[in-house]
C-alpha cells in the first residue's frame, strides 16, 4: 500500500495536465472539423468526435495499465516486445485491410487497428534495452550494425506496408543516438548522405558533379587556407576540362558533356595525388575519396531510382520530394491548408465558424490536417498557444529524461522526445507549408484510436518509469 | 559515465529554435500576409472542378480513331439544397418526383458537401433550357463531361472503353472523385494517366446567397486544368478492318507485328463488338449483353486465351536442337508414316523419305521432330533427362514463352511452359524419360501459348534471333516517352545462323512446288517471298483450332503474323490463307487472287459447328 500511495505521489502532474489539455482541444477541434447541423449531440457516436470521445476514455483505461504494470517489466521484456511487434507487422502485410493504399490496418469487426502506430512504442524501448546493456560500446562498428538493424527492422516493414510517413518516423531516432553520445563523424555522414540523395534525384547528373567538385575544392580552401595551393587547384581541374573539352571539339567525337568532366575529374585527381605526395599536403587523399564517394552513390542512388524502383514507388517519391506537381493531390491540400490557416487572422473566425476546413475543403481534416482547423477558429491565438504547448511538453521531457537515474529510462525518454518532436514538426509544418506532405498524425491532437492510444502509452510508460526514479534499477 | 550530458542543451535549443521559427511562420501566415484574408460577406470559397479533354487516339497513319463528344451531367450539392418548384425542375428535365427525392437521398449519402451526380449525360437542348433557369435551383450546376466517339466500329478491344469509377478507385487513388471517367481497358487503360490530363480548380468567393462574387485572390491557388495527351496507336486502321472483316462468323485471333519494332500492326479477336455500345446511357445494359454472350466478344483472345501450338512448334525444336548441337541442317530421318518407339506409336502422314531439317519443316513431319525432341533431351551433355528438360525450358522461355510479354496491353495471360519439378510431380519421379514427354515434340500436350506470344516468335524468327516487347502504342504527343523496355532488343539464347535452315523450311512450306509436300501452299503469293508453318491445335471439347504463323518477305521482313481460327481444323484450310490475305493487303494495298478473298468471307465457321454440336447432341 504504501509503494503504491508513492506512485502516485511521484507522478509528473505538470506532463499529465499539458496531456489532458491537449487531447481535450483535440477532440474539440475535431469537433468543429466534422460538425454539422444534422449531428449535434457530442454523443452522437456514428460521428468521428463521438467515437474519438470513447477512444478517449480508452485511452485513459489504457493509462491505469500502464501504472499497474511493475517497471521492470519494461526493461526485462524490451526485446520480446518488440520481437511480437515484428512479428505482428509481418501479419498486417500479410492479413491486413488495405486503406488509401497503404496495407497496414488490422479489422476486427468495426474497429481498425494500425500496429506501426504502437511499433514506434516497442522500438523506442528496444533502442534504449541495447544502448542500455552495461557492455555496449555505442562508437563500435558492432553497435551501429545492431542499432541500424533495431531501426531498419520496422521501418522496412512498415515501408512495404505502403506507409512511407510512418516509416520516416524512424528518422527520428537519431535524437536518441546523438544524445548518447553517437560519433559526430557518423551524423556529419548520415547528413551528407541524405542530402546527395535528394540531390541525386533532383539535378541533372552533371550539375551534381559540378557542385561536388566546388564543394570539395571549397573545403580544400578553408582546410589549408593557403591560396596559391587552392589556386592551384581550380587551375589544374579547369585546364584538364579544357583539354577533354578541346579533344572533344577538335576530333568531333561527340562525346557527352558528364563524360568530359568526369575524365577531367580524373585527370586532375590523379595530379592532385602526385602534388600532396610530392609536396605532402594534407587533406588530399580523404577529399578525393569523398568526392569519388559522393558521385558514386549519386550514380547509383539515380540508377536504383530509374532502373530498379517501380513506376509508382518512383511516383511517391517525386511527390514528397515535391518534383511532381499533382494539382488536386498533395500541392492542392497543401494550398487549402495555407489558405485555411491563413483566413483565420490573429483572433480566429471562433468555435464552428469555420468556413475552409468544413465541408471537404481541406482533406483528411480531422486526422493529418486538424492544425487548419486550429489556425481557421483560433487564428494566431489558437495556434501560438498549441505550438507554445508542444514546445513546454517536448522541454518538459527533456527535463524528465535527464533526471533519471536510470540510463535505460533516460534513453527510453529521449526516445518519447525524438518521436513526439519528429511528429510536431512534420505535421504542423506540412500544414504550412514548410515540410512535405508526408501523412503522420498530430500527436494527441489527431482523429484516430491508434495513434491516440500508441502516443498515450508512448508517454505514460516514461511517466511511469519516471515515477519510480528514485528506486534505483539497474 | 555520462560525458554527453552537454548534448542535452543542444537538443533544447533545437526544440525551442523550431518552434520559433513555426511560431514566426504562422504569424506571417495569419496575421502579417493579407492574401488568405477573406471578409465577412464573402466568406465561402466555392472549388470548380475543371475537366480536361481526354486525349485523342489515332493510328499509326494519323487516322483519328477515338475524339470526344461534350455531354452534360446535372449536379446536386446537398448542402446548398433549398426548397424548389419541383414540377418545374421534372418537367425540364423530363424525370419524376420519386426520382428527385431517390437521387437526392443517395447524394447525401454519399456526402453532404461534396457535389454527386444527379442525372447523367442529359442532351445539350436540355441542358440549354436548364442553364435558364438554373438560378431557380440551388444546389444545383451543370458538370460539362466529355464522351467518346469513335470513327470507325473496329479496334475495340485494342482501344478498350471509357467509364465512371468504382468506389474502389476512389478509395485507393485521390485523384478520382464519384462520377469522374477513368480508362478501363485497352489503351484507355494502360495510358490513362497521359491520355486523362490533370483536373484544375477554380476558387470563387461566394456571398451568404450563394451567388458568385468573383475569383478568390485573383485566381492565386487555381490550378489550370491540362489537357490530356494525344496517343498514336501502332495499329494500321486499314489492316485492322481488313482482318476483323475477314474473320466475320469465326471465333479465332491475328496478331499482327512490325518484326524491326516490336509493334503490333493489327489486333483482332473475334467475335468483336462495336466499341460505341459502351459509351453514354445504354452502356450497362448493352455490356450486360456482351458479358452473357456465348462467344465471348468482350474476351480478348488475342491475350487473355492460351492454346497449345501446335506444330508451330516444330521450328522451336528446330532451333534448340541446333543451339544444342545434336542437330544440323543436313541431319537425316526417315520416316514410315509414325514414329515408333517399343510399344510406343505416334502417327504421321504419308510424305517422301527421309527428309532433311528445311525439307522437315516444309512436310512439317511428327516422327522427324520425335527423334530431334528426343536427342535433346537424351544428350548426354547433360547429367540427367531433368537437366537436358530445364536448358530445352531456358531456351523456350527466352522467346517469351511462359511468361507475359510485359507488353502494354491490359490482362496478358503468363501461358504455360511447364518446369521440370511440374513433371516430378505428374510422374511422382525424378528419373522420367525423354518419351514420357514426347508431345512437346510437337506442340502439343501441356504447353499453353497465346495468340501474342506466337506472333512475337514470329518477329523473332523474321529478326533471326531477338525481339521488341510487342507494343501497342507508338508515340504519347508531348514531353512524353514510351516506356524504355519497348525500345529495347531482346535476344534470344539461339544464335542467329541457327535461323537459316528453319527459315529455309518456312519458305518451302509455303512456296513449295505443288505435290512435294508443302504443308502450306494456301498462303503463297506471287512475287513476295511468305515463310510459315501450320499448326494445329488440339481441342478436346471440339474441332481443332487452324493455326498459320508467318512472315513475309524473307528478306527485310515487314511483318509477322499469327492467326487462329477456332475449330477451324487444320491450319492450312483457314488460318493460312487468312494470313496471306492480311500480309498481302499490308504489303501491297491489294489483294492479287480475290477468290481467296470470297472464300475467306463466304465461310461461316461459328453457324457450322454450332450445326455439328447440334446433330452430336
Ligand atoms: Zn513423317
Amino acid at each position: 500500500m504504501q509503494r503504491r500511495a508513492n506512485i502516485w505521489n511521484n507522478i509528473d502532474w505538470t506532463t499529465v495536465f499539458i496531456y489532458l489539455l491537449l487531447v481535450l482541444l483535440g477532440w474539440i477541434n475535431i469537433y468543429a472539423a466534422v460538425y454539422n447541423e444534422d449531428h449535434q449531440s457530442i454523443f452522437d457516436f456514428s460521428q468521428r468526435y463521438g467515437k474519438q470521445m470513447i477512444w478517449i476514455f480508452a485511452a485513459f483505461l489504457l493509462i491505469l495499465v500502464v501504472f499497474t504494470i511493475d517497471i521492470r517489466y519494461y526493461t526485462f521484456f524490451a526485446y520480446f516486445i518488440y520481437g511480437v511487434m515484428i512479428f505482428i507487422l509481418l501479419a498486417v502485410l500479410i492479413f491486413g485491410k488495405e486503406v488509401h493504399g497503404a496495407k497496414s490496418w488490422f479489422e476486427i469487426g468495426n474497429i481498425r487497428i494500425q500496429p506501426s502506430e504502437f511499433a514506434k512504442i516497442a522500438t523506442a524501448l528496444a533502442l534504449a534495452r541495447y544502448l542500455s546493456s552495461f557492455n555496449v560500446q555505442i562508437n563500435s562498428f558492432k553497435s551501429y550494425l545492431r542499432i541500424g538493424l533495431i531501426l531498419f527492422l520496422p521501418a522496412f516493414l512498415i515501408l512495404l506496408q505502403n506507409d512511407t510517413g510512418s516509416a520516416l518516423v524512424y528518422f527520428a531516432f537519431a535524437l536518441v543516438l546523438f544524445r548518447e553520445g553517437l560519433s559526430g563523424s557518423v551524423f556529419l555522414l548520415g547528413i551528407l548522405i541524405v542530402i546527395l540523395f535528394i540531390l541525386a534525384l533532383v539535378l541533372e547528373k552533371i550539375t551534381l558533379i559540378a557542385i561536388a567538385v566546388i564543394v570539395a575544392l571549397i573545403v580544400f580552401w578553408i582546410l589549408t587556407r593557403k591560396f596559391k595551393q587552392f589556386a592551384m587547384a581550380v587551375l589544374i581541374f579547369v585546364f584538364s576540362s579544357a583539354m577533354f573539352w578541346g579533344i572533344d571539339y577538335f576530333l568531333g567525337l561527340k562525346i557527352l558533356k558528364y563524360y568530359i568532366i568526369l575524365l577531367a575529374i580524373a585527370l586532375s585527381s590523379i595530379i592532385y595525388v602526385y602534388l600532396a605526395f610530392k609536396h605532402k599536403i594534407k587533406h588530399v587523399f580523404i577529399l578525393i575519396l569523398f568526392l569519388f564517394g559522393s558521385i558514386m552513390f549519386a550514380f547509383s542512388v539515380d540508377y536504383v531510382f530509374h532502373q530498379i524502383l517501380e513506376h509508382h514507388q518512383q511516383k511517391r517519391i517525386n511527390t514528397l520530394l515535391g518534383l511532381e506537381s499533382d494539382p488536386l493531390g498533395i500541392g492542392y491540400n497543401v494550398n487549402q491548408s495555407k489558405i485555411a490557416i491563413g483566413s483565420g487572422g490573429f483572433s480566429g473566425k471562433g468555435f464552428l465558424r469555420g468556413t475552409q476546413t468544413k465541408f471537404d475543403f481541406v482533406p483528411e481534416q480531422s486526422t493529418d490536417f486538424i492544425f487548419c482547423t486550429i489556425g481557421e477558429e483560433w487564428g494566431f491565438m489558437g495556434t501560438f498557444f498549441v505550438t507554445s504547448l508542444f514546445i513546454a511538453l517536448l522541454l518538459r521531457l527533456v527535463y524528465i529524461a535527464e533526471r533519471q537515474k536510470s540510463s535505460f529510462s533516460r534513453m527510453y525518454g529521449y526516445g518519447v522526445v525524438a518521436v513526439l518532436f519528429f511528429h510536431i514538426i512534420i505535421n504542423i509544418g506540412m500544414t504550412i507549408g514548410l515540410m512535405p506532405v508526408i501523412g503522420i498524425p498530430l500527436p494527441f491532437f489527431s482523429y484516430g484510436g491508434s495513434s491516440l492510444w500508441a502516443f498515450t502509452i508512448l508517454l505514460f510508460i516514461l511517466l511511469r518509469l519516471d515515477a519510480n526514479r528514485l528506486e534505483t534499477v539497474k | 559515465m555520462d560525458s554527453f550530458a552537454g548534448r542535452k542543451n543542444i537538443i533544447r535549443v533545437l526544440i525551442v529554435l523550431i518552434g520559433l521559427i513555426y511560431i514566426i511562420r504562422l504569424f506571417i501566415l495569419q496575421v502579417v500576409d493579407s492574401s488568405y484574408k477573406l471578409t465577412a460577406s464573402n466568406n465561402v470559397l466555392r472549388y470548380e472542378t475543371q475537366y480536361p479533354a481526354r486525349g485523342l487516339i489515332f493510328d499509326r497513319n494519323g487516322n483519328l480513331l477515338v475524339f470526344n463528344q461534350a455531354a452534360y451531367d446535372i449536379m446536386v450539392n446537398p448542402m446548398q439544397l433549398d426548397a424548389f418548384d419541383t414540377t418545374e425542375f421534372c418537367s425540364i428535365l423530363e424525370i419524376t418526383k420519386e426520382y428527385i427525392d431517390e437521387n437526392i437521398k443517395s447524394a447525401k449519402e454519399y456526402s453532404l458537401y461534396k457535389p454527386s451526380i444527379f442525372l447523367k449525360q442529359v442532351s445539350s437542348v436540355t441542358y440549354a433550357r436548364f442553364q435558364e433557369v438554373m438560378f431557380k435551383f440551388p444546389g444545383f450546376f451543370v458538370q460539362p463531361r466529355t464522351l467518346r466517339k469513335y470513327t470507325y466500329e473496329n479496334a475495340a478491344h485494342v482501344i478498350g472503353y471509357v467509364g465512371e469509377v468504382n468506389d474502389k478507385i476512389i478509395e485507393s487513388n485521390t485523384y478520382y472523385n464519384q462520377g469522374d471517367y477513368i480508362g478501363i481497358s485497352g489503351i484507355e487503360q494502360s495510358y490513362e494517366d497521359y491520355l486523362r490530363g490533370k483536373k484544375g480548380v477554380n476558387i470563387y468567393l461566394v456571398d451568404v446567397h450563394n451567388r458568385i462574387k468573383g475569383s478568390y485572390n485573383n485566381g492565386k491557388f487555381d490550378v489550370k486544368a491540362e489537357v490530356g495527351a494525344n496517343v498514336i496507336s501502332t495499329i494500321d486502321i486499314n489492316l485492322q478492318k481488313y482482318g476483323e472483316k475477314l474473320m466475320q462468323n469465326k471465333s479465332g485471333s491475328i496478331v499482327a507485328i512490325e518484326p524491326s519494332t516490336g509493334e503490333i500492326l493489327a489486333l483482332v479477336s473475334a467475335p468483336g463488338y462495336n466499341p460505341e455500345l459502351l459509351v453514354g446511357r445504354a452502356r450497362a445494359k448493352n455490356y450486360n449483353d456482351l458479358n452473357i454472350d456465348s462467344l465471348k466478344p468482350l474476351f480478348n483472345r488475342a491475350v487473355m486465351a492460351q492454346y497449345p501450338p501446335g506444330s508451330t512448334f516444330k521450328i522451336m525444336n528446330a532451333l534448340v536442337g541446333q543451339k544444342e548441337k545434336v542437330l544440323n541442317p543436313y541431319t537425316t530421318y526417315s520416316c514410315s508414316g509414325a514414329y515408333f518407339a517399343g510399344r510406343f506409336r505416334l502417327g504421321c502422314h504419308s510424305h517422301s523419305s527421309p527428309l532433311n531439317l528445311p525439307q522437315s519443316i516444309q512436310i512439317s513431319c511428327n516422327t522427324y521432330y520425335c527423334n530431334v525432341f528426343r536427342s535433346i533431351l537424351d544428350n548426354r551433355n547433360y547429367p540427367s533427362v531433368r537437366d537436358a528438360y530445364e536448358s530445352w525450358r531456358n531456351h523456350v522461355v527466352s522467346f517469351g514463352f511462359g511468361k507475359a510479354l510485359n507488353s502494354d496491353l491490359i490482362n496478358e495471360l503468363n501461358g504455360l511452359i511447364p518446369t521440370k519439378e511440374y513433371y516430378d510431380k505428374v510422374y511422382r519421379t525424378e528419373n522420367w524419360k525423354s518419351l514420357n514427354i514426347i508431345s512437346l515434340a510437337i506442340g502439343q500436350g501441356e504447353l499453353g501459348t497465346t495468340p501474342l506470344q506466337m506472333a512475337n516468335m514470329t518477329a523473332t524468327i523474321a529478326n533471326r534471333g531477338y525481339y521488341y516487347i510487342p507494343h501497342i502504342v507508338k508515340e504519347i504527343e508531348g514531353d512524353f516517352n514510351l516506356d524504355a523496355r519497348f525500345y529495347k532488343r531482346n535476344y534470344t539464347s539461339i544464335d542467329s545462323v541457327y535461323f537459316e535452315p528453319v527459315i529455309k523450311g518456312m519458305e518451302l512450306a509455303v512456296n513449295g512446288e505443288a505435290g512435294s509436300g508443302s504443308t502450306a501452299r494456301t498462303a503463297q503469293i506471287q512475287n513476295i517471298i511468305v515463310c510459315g508453318k501450320t499448326g494445329t491445335a488440339q481441342n478436346p471439347h471440339g474441332e481443332d483450332h487452324s493455326i498459320f504463323i508467318a512472315f513475309a518477305p524473307k528478306d527485310n521482313p515487314q511483318i509477322a503474323i499469327s492467326v487462329y481460327i477456332e475449330n477451324g481444323g487444320f491450319g492450312g484450310t483457314w488460318a493460312a490463307p487468312l494470313a496471306r490475305l492480311m500480309i498481302e493487303k499490308y504489303l501491297n494495298d491489294s489483294i492479287s487472287q480475290p477468290y481467296w478473298e470470297e472464300y475467306i468471307l463466304n465461310s461461316d465457321l461459328i453457324t457450322k459447328n454450332a450445326k455439328k454440336s447440334q446433330h452430336l447432341e
